[in-house]
């Protein structure tokens, strides 16, 4: 299967921040690669000059065959980019807004007429077509600027950061929009902050962090380099926590994480549930008081802490903060 | 299609997209409508009750003037909506298509051009009512309207250019009212400028706004015989100058533009 998508070592800088320090990708025909990250980590950038929005200082990429830089005319016609600014005109209606992209891929005015009227029913939003886009919720943006990324059936599709700020139900009906389009053949790069996301779309996944991608692989492969799902659990009280810690060291094989503030420890869930109920039994013999008890998969703040070794800071999970290129 | 074709026929849908959106935003409508009203019935009316000139109306004397500093405030809405744009991912959609990257500014300043069009009918309309009229041959006052539709699109591409180095609506809007202002006052508009005091008379005179304006009156017949003759050279020959003028800026602005534009989009 040939590379629908292939950098190697582009670099960008802004003044003396790198904010890409030498990143290789491939991305197979077909699949999906998802670039994880926190904010200002480079995933927008590479993005950027993966799309041609920004030129690399150093390296080479290609989309479809075509160079980034060389052949950047061309290689607009062969994707479809939707970034995290819905990028939709406000006083223009849902309709008019797909019918001028038609119009800028060169579809001609009846075919671009036909592709907006197709999409608009694709993403539900045929009763909105001929409003204003300025009445549409967030959600309904992100539905139109999704269908402009789509509207020459482009082979390559860029998504940065598609649902961040959707509510649950708005980006589960994107994520839907999105297999449909991957089951057909479709190559996409997607950017995101969240684990779930990657997990549920992505075939691949690159983590991002300080312009370099730290970890490559399934989403099962980086959860296990994070030490798989652990057991969380809360007492009333630090004798209790002492006591706990002591009564559960036999099971956690000196991998015994204690948080004295929360009252709160955590070890590995070795066997699943199971080693769920047989802490829990050990804790009851021991009339130990159990506040919350849980088994915890792993989530993009411990990729972060396991790959970096570095506090994920309160912006990575603050998702509608907006990621800083300009 | 080739580079040109292409070039054009973005324009043109770019343009229809701004065209679409001027109907739709009822602040930039009343600019292009409104405005031009109220200038003319203001200017005429409150200047017009105090001040005689010798062997003209102030209506005859006003409008040429009211004319263009019309077409120079309304330039700036150039400026303003590419700074809107610039903030929204609208270009970032624009950049990723396959389209003339020229079109963008194009569009904007042929929809800022057709928008100009419609405030220079209003103004005629209601500087008609107020008693303004044409005293020279059906020719000379087409080529009055061209030439200012020249300096309107011309100057459109002044705005966009100091929008793309300045970035935000706000700090645009700032300097553009600073700039615009003393352009459209230190010049012929409202007053003789052989009234002015020695060094405002020299800016006034070679004011290109006052050139414009002094070509307009000779091309509409709004001169008076009985009022002295402006001696400064731009004014002796102002229909040539302006149109001068208008090529200048053309030449100088329209790359200066799109260099910023590649520029202001690429970070």
């Amino acid at each position: 299967m040939a590379d629908a998508i292939v950098a190697e070592g582009l670099v960008k800088r802004y003044g003396d921040v790198a904010a890409l320090d030498g990143v290789d990708l491939t991305v197979p025909e077909g699949t999906v690669l998802g670039l994880l990250g926190p904010n200002g980590a480079g995933k927008t950038t590479a993005v950027r000059i993966l799309t041609t929005l920004l030129r690399p200082d150093a390296g080479r990429a290609t989309v479809a065959g075509f160079d980034v830089v060389r052949d950047a005319r061309r290689l607009r016609a062969v994707i479809g980019a939707s970034g995290q600014y819905a990028a939709v005109d406000d006083h223009l209606t849902g309709a008019e807004n797909l019918e001028m992209v038609g119009r800028l891929y060169h579809l001609g005015v009846k075919r671009s007429r036909e592709r907006a009227r197709e999409l608009l029913e694709r993403f539900d939003l045929t009763d909105a077509a001929d409003r204003p886009v300025q009445g549409y919720s967030g959600g309904m943006r992100r539905r139109l600027d999704l269908a402009g990324a789509l509207v020459a059936d482009p082979p390559v599709l860029f998504l940065d950061e598609p649902t961040t700020g959707l509510d649950p139900r708005a980006r589960t009906s994107l994520w839907d929009v999105i297999a449909e389009l991957v089951g057909a053949g479709t190559t996409v790069m997607l950017t995101t902050q969240y684990l779930e996301e990657a997990d549920r779309l992505a075939d691949r996944i690159a983590v991002i962090d300080r312009g370099r991608v730290i970890a490559l692989g399934t989403a099962d492969e980086l959860k296990s380099q994070v030490g798989g799902d652990r057991i969380e659990l809360s007492v009333t009280s630090a004798a209790d926590l002492a006591a706990a810690t002591r009564t559960l060291a036999p099971l956690a094989a000196d991998d015994l994480q204690g948080d004295a503030a929360a009252l709160r420890l955590t070890i590995p869930a070795t066997a699943g549930t199971a080693t769920l109920s047989d802490a829990l039994g050990r804790l009851a013999a021991e009339r130990i008081t159990v506040r919350d008890a849980g088994l915890r998969r792993p989530t993009l703040d411990d990729v972060f802490l396991s790959l970096t070794g570095q506090q994920a800071d309160a912006k990575t999970a603050d998702a509608k903060t907006k990621e800083t290129v300009r | 299609m080739n580079t040109l074709h292409l070039a054009v026929a973005d324009g043109v849908t770019i343009a229809k997209r701004n065209a679409l959106k001027i109907r739709r935003a009822p602040d930039l409508l009343g600019g292009v409508v409104m405005m031009p009203i109220v200038f003319v019935l203001l200017f005429t009316y409150v200047f017009g009750s105090m001040i005689n000139l010798p062997g003209i109306s102030y209506g005859d004397y006003m409008l040429p003037g009211i004319f263009v500093m019309t077409i120079v405030t309304s330039a700036q809405i150039t400026g303003y909506t590419l700074t809107l744009d610039l903030q929204k991912g609208i270009f970032d959609r624009f950049r990723t298509l396959p389209m003339s990257p020229s079109a963008v500014l194009t569009g904007q300043t042929v929809s800022d051009l057709i928008m100009n069009v419609t405030s220079i009918v209003t103004m005629v309309l209601v500087g008609l009512l107020v008693g303004w009229r044409v005293h020279s041959s059906p020719g000379e006052a087409a080529l009055g309207f061209l030439m200012l539709l020249l300096f309107a699109y011309a100057f459109s591409w002044v705005t966009a250019t100091v929008a793309l180095a300045l970035r935000t609506p706000e700090v645009f809007n700032n300097v553009a009212t600073l700039v615009s202002l003393p352009l459209v006052f230190l010049s012929n508009a409202f007053v003789d400028s052989t009234l002015l005091p020695g060094p405002l008379r020299l800016v006034a005179e070679w004011n290109p706004v006052s050139t414009l304006i002094q070509a307009a009156r000779e091309l509409f017949g709004n001169t008076s015989a009985a009022m002295p003759a402006p001696t400064a050279w731009p004014l002796r020959h102002a229909v040539p100058v302006s149109l001068l003028w208008s090529v200048v800026l053309l030449v100088v602005f329209v790359p200066l533009a799109m260099r910023l534009y590649k520029r202001a989009v690429s970070r």
